[in-house]
């Protein structure tokens, strides 16, 4: 199962930590799961969707920029927008899931304690419009909002990327502007029935642009800043500032300390529209991690590291699969125990069932490489580019 | 004399882990339950005219259906307990059930509330239907300043009271932020919050209810809101620091 890890040109950092992105995401789609508390979300500002978002903009920079240097716009643009549909039918198939649960779920439950709750199984009395709405993106269950902000991030990717080759300040410019306009005109996709994108795309971009701008030479540029001790100090005191923070928000008792006046300006900290906090958050982040683990660390080749660097080397499975993993996990809590024990045991068991999808599709991708018959590899990392950006 | 034991009681009751809600099936420890914000309008009110008025504004898990919904429903059963733990005080609550209301269309009918019921007090039970239509979460932070604004001009005191823990239908709503910008509005308007969500996320692990029950079972849900209705009395009671009978019994 320990198959190579593909490292030619990539930033094995990268998989590395879109991977644990992965398993942090699957972990806290669980609900009342006390192994969660390890996740990043409940000790500073950002939590796992940042590290998705930046590195899957970095990829797809990494990815489609190569190809769009080497066989132009149209060809580029043609295979983001298939990595596109390839989402959507994910999205729709994870859509599939939730039916069948909350289908389940709908014949069997009477407790009169929560017949309020129950209201929620309201949208399948007219499956007519929840799932046309569905299809359009619009109508989308709690946990099911990070595929659609992908899908839209790389539907308007082409032309973004075409931009970050020739004109990449300008792109960056464009892409905060686009942020801060959409802060001050509060726009967002419409949702089913109500309400808006919980994931607001309009102002998510930033991290997805931020992300590729940093693959096509924008890391080099901040590379003096990044190698700055200042930066360093500056990264972590944000980030122990953060993290004092967050435990106002566990431990009642501490919010007591904080000045009303700071309580009000941060508090709540959104998340719809990626406050700039999370974003400062990220940035401390990525500064003290680019710090502590060279792109050479040899850890990245060994053994431990593979878990990791091979689900993220497979995103898109990994994640439905992960959030499939959380449905299953959360029905084994609801019919088994939601004891502590069992949510350990689900959270572990489906950590290892990621890793293992991840393990044998890298093995099936190599098998049908080497069959005879199949056409000749043109480039030793297209596949996984193509598969995986 | 009371007095002295009360106090002693009380200064016990901090320090010790759990308290409150008086058989052990369904105690709460103490960091759940009190906030250290204050009822000043509730404690004015009982010390002066010995009455007390409490209106409950709140959708359908305010409530029980059946023919004995009315008094196991949670608001009667706080007006039990408020009434057996402070028999010198006239106590009265009033529930305003509103099923399917968002907190934007409660918080619009705080002025009239005022007018109709003149209560020292409104908890306000709400969330649930906001996290369920997925409105949005700024309207909803809005509505609940606008509500306990309302409510405080009007010279009431509040508590905001979260939602009910659901372990059944958890992945299918996500009641996180709805419940953290309660907690954000109760904080600034230094109101005290009654974390439903976390204290029946108590019982559930501590094994005191078995919530993720399917069945019919009246007697589960009758016993749960009794649980409510006591705990609420114990925190109104502890953030008006008024004296109590319970206290009396070195409970």
């Amino acid at each position: 199962m320990h198959a190579p890890v593909t490292t030619t040109g990539r930033d094995l950092r990268l998989d590395l930590f879109r991977g644990l992105a992965l398993w942090l995401i699957f972990l806290d789609h669980i609900p009342s799961n006390l192994v969660a508390w390890i996740t990043i979300r409940n000790y500073g500002f950002s939590d796992a969707t940042e590290i998705f978002v930046f590195v899957s903009g970095y990829t797809a920079a990494f990815v489609y920029g190569k190809e769009m240097r080497e066989r132009g716009f149209v060809v580029a643009g043609a295979r983001v927008l298939k990595r596109t549909w390839q989402i959507y039918v994910a999205h729709v198939f994870l859509f599939a899931i939730y039916l069948a649960e909350i289908s389940y779920v709908a014949t069997s439950f009477e407790n009169p304690l929560y017949s309020e709750e129950m209201g929620l199984l309201d949208f399948l009395k007219q499956p007519d419009v929840t799932i046309i709405q569905a299809l359009l993106l619009k109508f989308k269950p709690a946990n099911m909002d990070v595929l659609p902000l992908y899908i839209i991030l790389l539907l308007m990717f082409p032309p973004i990327l075409w931009l970050l080759q020739f004109r990449s300040t300008l792109a960056l410019g464009a892409s905060v502007l686009l942020y801060v306009l959409t802060w001050e005109f509060g726009w967002n996709m419409p949702s089913y029935p109500s309400g808006h994108w919980y994931f607001n795309p309009f102002a998510w971009q930033l991290l997805f642009v931020f992300g590729a701008w940093c693959a096509l030479g924008g890391a080099q540029r901040l590379s003096a800043v990044l190698q700055s001790r200042v930066t360093l100090a500056i990264a972590i005191a944000y980030l122990v500032f953060s993290f004092v923070f967050a435990l106002t928000w566990h431990l009642p008792g501490v919010s007591q300390y904080v000045p009303h006046w700071l309580d009000e300006a941060i508090n709540p900290v959104d998340k719809v529209n990626l406050d700039v906090l999370r974003f400062a958050h990220f940035i401390a982040l990525a500064v003290v991690t680019v710090w502590f683990v060279p792109r050479d660390w040899p850890a990245l080749k060994s053994r431990w590291a593979w878990p990791l660097i091979v689900c993220g080397q497979h995103s898109l499975e990994i994640f439905c699969l992960g959030v499939f993993l959380s449905f299953a996990a959360h029905f084994a809590m609801v019919e088994v125990s939601g004891a502590f024990w069992m949510q350990f045991l689900a959270s572990l068991l489906g950590i290892l069932i990621m890793i293992a999808a991840a393990g044998l599709i890298t093995w099936y991708k190599k098998v049908e490489e080497r069959s005879p018959g199949s056409r000749p590899k043109k480039a030793p990392d297209a596949d996984l580019a193509g598969g995986e950006a | 004399m009371r007095k002295a034991i009360a106090a002693l009681a009380a200064v016990l009751s901090l320090a010790g882990p759990a308290l409150a809600a008086e058989p052990h099936t369904c105690s709460i420890p103490s960091y759940l339950l009190f906030s250290g914000n204050e009822l000043k309008r509730v404690a004015a009110t009982v010390a002066k005219d010995r009455r007390l008025t409490v209106a409950v504004v709140g959708t359908g898990s305010s409530a029980l259906a059946g023919p004995d919904g009315p008094r196991s429903a949670y608001p009667a059963r706080l007006e039990a307990a408020l009434k057996h733990r402070m028999p010198d005080i006239a106590v009265k609550v009033v529930p305003l059930v509103r099923s399917r209301y968002a907190a934007e269309e409660m918080a619009k009918g705080m002025a009239k509330l005022l007018v109709d019921e003149k209560p020292d007090l409104v908890v306000w039970q709400t969330g649930t239907i906001d996290a369920m239509r997925r409105l949005e979460v700024d309207g909803f932070r809005a509505a609940l300043d606008e509500g306990v604004e309302a409510l405080h001009k009007g010279g009431a005191d509040v508590i905001l009271m979260n939602m009910q823990y659901s372990p059944r239908t958890e992945t299918m709503v996500a009641l996180g932020p709805y419940a953290d910008n309660m907690r954000v509005v109760a904080q600034q308007h230094e109101i005290p919050l009654f974390d439903r969500l976390g204290i029946m996320r108590h019982w559930s692990d501590v094994g005191a209810f078995d919530l993720y029950a399917t069945g019919k079972d009246n007697v589960l849900a009758q016993r749960v809101h009794d649980c409510i209705g006591r705990a609420i009395a114990s925190l109104i009671i502890d953030a008006a620091h008024l004296q109590s009978v319970e206290l009396k019994t070195g409970q």
